[in-house]
């Protein structure tokens, strides 16, 4: 199973408020 | 880990080069970083650095019970904090969660006497951890 990262923060925004969810946010600089 | 995080966050992943905005947007400073904001967006917790699976893991279990803490969800903080300590009872992040289960507790009780053996057991358990010299004040 993989994680279904976001990658628009504002619409993962939104939606964490809409599902009352935490957000989890990945910082990284390593190559795709 | 990924049904963990799948199931518990909305996750987001942000590249420095693809996106620098959002990466200075929460004031970033390293990578790898992660941050678990509530669902306000407001920072909750924060990991710098790598970290092996299993600690990583207990952060982000960390993450989450600091969420439903400010939440004042007591009872919720609590159990995630034991979650720790079952789980990942070998992580740097289980003497935080032993002090933290305790305060927990407190907050949703009022009884303070739990907090009377939090310094005992980081004593046997975690006597190097900060979170050790942190409870001394409780001890009873």
């Amino acid at each position: 199973m993989a994680v279904s990262w976001n990658k628009d923060i504002d619409a993962a925004l939104n939606q964490a408020k809409t599902q009352h969810k935490p957000l989890l946010v990945d910082f990284s600089a390593a190559p795709a | 880990m990924a049904g963990f995080i799948n199931e518990n966050f909305i996750p987001i992943s942000v590249h420095i080069k693809e996106n620098p905005a959002g990466f200075h947007r929460f004031d970033s400073v390293w990578t790898p970083t992660a941050l678990i904001l509530d669902e306000n967006g407001k920072e909750r917790h924060r990991i710098e650095g790598y970290l092996p699976k299993d600690e990583f893991s207990a952060q982000l279990l960390l993450g989450v019970a600091r969420v439903a803490f400010m939440q004042k969800k007591w009872k919720d903080a609590e159990a995630l904090y034991s979650q720790i300590l079952n789980d990942y009872p070998k992580s740097t992040a289980a003497p935080e969660a032993v002090y933290w289960k305790a305060v927990s507790h407190y907050k949703g009780t009022n009884d303070h006497t739990v907090l009377g053996d939090v310094p005992k057991i980081l004593q046997q358990k975690y006597p190097d951890s900060v979170w050790a010299k942190k409870a001394i004040p409780w001890a009873s």
